[in-house]
């Protein structure tokens, strides 16, 4: 091993391992924006109080144990034993010749969608009851409690959980190559194949990731922050005046006013 | 007088332990109700059942004639005509404080995002928050935080709001300036009822009040009869206690 090796497959083989790290990126990315959204629709219907009406909630449960199936299942697998399974299974059992990519981005959703689901799961039960209890009170429905006061919340509770999905996922996409997708790992392979400098070419890969997790990392920190907002807030002066609510609310009862 | 509430032979268990039995009162409108009692004796189940945050187990709850226990009846629609103002504040951790008063306005009332600005912010001026409506939640004191929670309540400009025990989580010096705020409301023919301990606050601002021992209304009358001069001994031994 040398330094001068290694520069040199970076010189020589960067197209490569820049398009294999294309690959990876756009398969994480998009199988985890997508897992996510699996997730908060999973993990918000599972949340749902059983409704009132015996029809609702027996549709509800039904939806609820369909979804407690996919979770057990997809968590409970390796990703490149399902990767195989859905890959060569869609074209033995339907006669579907999947995109590789495609066939990519698909598992890795799912998969992320389950562990999504029971993080927002989590997620919506640690949140305090009167934040659901407030927005009911003020007659909010169900889903205009989902939407304007509990998933704001939930989103920012579960950014550093989602971090680690989106990371996990960059790592975790090199197992596709059992389905030669053109991710990292499989181009790392394809060029140790050729020169046989194993050592010094995934040496190479492995700094390619952990750029790329690092990155991510740092962007989604960046993130929270933004969403966290400001630490001090601006007071508000347009007019001072002393005891306000005696002018603005006319009295009908008594007019004296009682310290306590 | 109108009644605005008629609640019938209210029950309400949780498992086999039975929290409220048989519970018949009613609200007129401009009233202000304040319901005493001691800890565990159903104060606050009672007005969690009245917007329905607890399922009441049996009874009738009339709201301007009709029953709102009725399978169909639209909850939503009865909750937005009464507002609840919290023990522990509940405003809405992910909205600064105008938001906190104009998400229901917007989502729930329709209002065009100026009305519901100018509305929100007549009633902030009216607790005395205008100046904070940047804020966030986290970064206000429980007074603060309370006084932005009751203009949220009036910024939907309710029938009837219903108080929580509003200061039991304030610290003393708080208290006053909460109670100042609801002690103007009162008087503005604002339709209250308050579950409360703060006894001299009740005896000023109650039109009627209502003393709660295990899950039945034990007593109920005006200030003065429930404090100089209460009919039953456990009303007289609760006093005794509290003052």
């Amino acid at each position: 091993m040398s330094f001068q090796s290694i520069i040199k497959i970076m010189s020589e083989y960067y197209p490569m391992l820049l398009r294999g790290a294309g690959i990876t990126l756009l398969i994480s990315i998009v199988g985890t924006v997508i897992g996510f959204v699996i997730g908060l629709l999973v993990g918000t219907i599972r949340t749902i109080p059983i409704p009132r009406n015996r029809i609702k909630a027996f549709i509800l449960k039904i939806v609820n144990v369909v979804f407690s199936i996919y979770i057990e299942i997809f968590r409970g697998t390796p990703m490149i034993v399902q990767a195989m399974v859905i890959y060569y299974g869609s074209a033995l059992a339907f006669g579907i010749d999947m995109d590789r990519i495609f066939a990519a981005i698909l598992i890795v959703s799912i998969n992320t969608g389950a562990y999504m689901a029971e993080i927002v799961r989590g997620g919506i039960s640690s949140i305090d009851k009167g934040q659901f209890e407030a927005a009911q009170a003020i007659g909010m429905n169900h889903f205009q409690t989902m939407t304007n006061i509990i998933l704001p919340q939930l989103i920012r509770n579960i950014l550093p959980a989602t971090g680690n999905e989106f990371v996990i996922n960059i790592k975790d996409t090199s197992v596709l190559n059992v389905i030669s997708v053109t991710e990292l790992f499989f181009q790392t392979k394809s060029i140790a194949g050729n020169n046989f400098k194993y050592f010094e070419t995934f040496f190479v890969a492995s700094i390619f990731y952990f750029v790329m997790t690092f990155t991510v990392t740092r962007i989604l920190r960046f993130c929270e922050m933004k969403i966290d907002g400001p630490e001090n807030y601006t007071i508000n002066i347009e007019d001072i005046s002393v005891n306000k609510s005696e002018k603005l609310l006319p009295r009908v009862k008594d007019t004296s006013v009682k310290q306590y | 007088m109108e009644k605005i509430i008629e609640i019938k032979h209210l029950n309400k268990s949780f498992g086999n332990h039975e929290v409220l039995k048989d519970i018949n009162f009613s609200v007129n409108k401009g009233e202000v109700v304040c319901i005493i009692g001691s800890s565990g004796s159903g104060k606050s189940t009672l007005l969690r059942c009245i917007n329905l945050l607890e399922v009441p187990s049996g009874g009738e709850i009339i709201y301007k004639g009709e029953n709102i226990l009725d399978d169909n009846h639209d909850i939503c629609l009865y909750r937005k005509n009464l507002g609840m103002v919290f023990q522990q504040f509940n405003l809405f951790n992910n909205h600064d404080v105008l938001g906190n008063c104009m998400v229901g306005q917007r989502k729930v009332l329709n209002r065009s995002k100026e009305e519901a600005e100018n509305i929100s912010m007549k009633y902030l001026k009216v607790v005395d928050m205008d100046k904070y409506i940047n804020a966030k939640p986290k970064q206000l004191s429980g007074g603060q935080k309370q006084r932005v929670a009751i203009a949220r309540s009036l910024s939907m400009e309710p029938d009837v709001i219903l108080f929580d025990e509003p200061t039991s989580a304030l610290d003393p010096e708080m208290v006053g300036e909460v109670l100042k705020v609801m002690n103007e409301l009162a008087k503005t023919g604002l339709t209250m009822i308050i579950v409360t301990h703060e006894m001299e606050f009740a005896k000023d601002v109650a039109d009627r009040i209502v003393f709660m021992d295990k899950g039945v209304i034990a007593e109920e009358g005006t200030p003065d009869k429930i404090f100089n001069n209460p009919s039953k001994e456990r009303t007289r031994e609760f006093l005794r206690r509290v003052i």
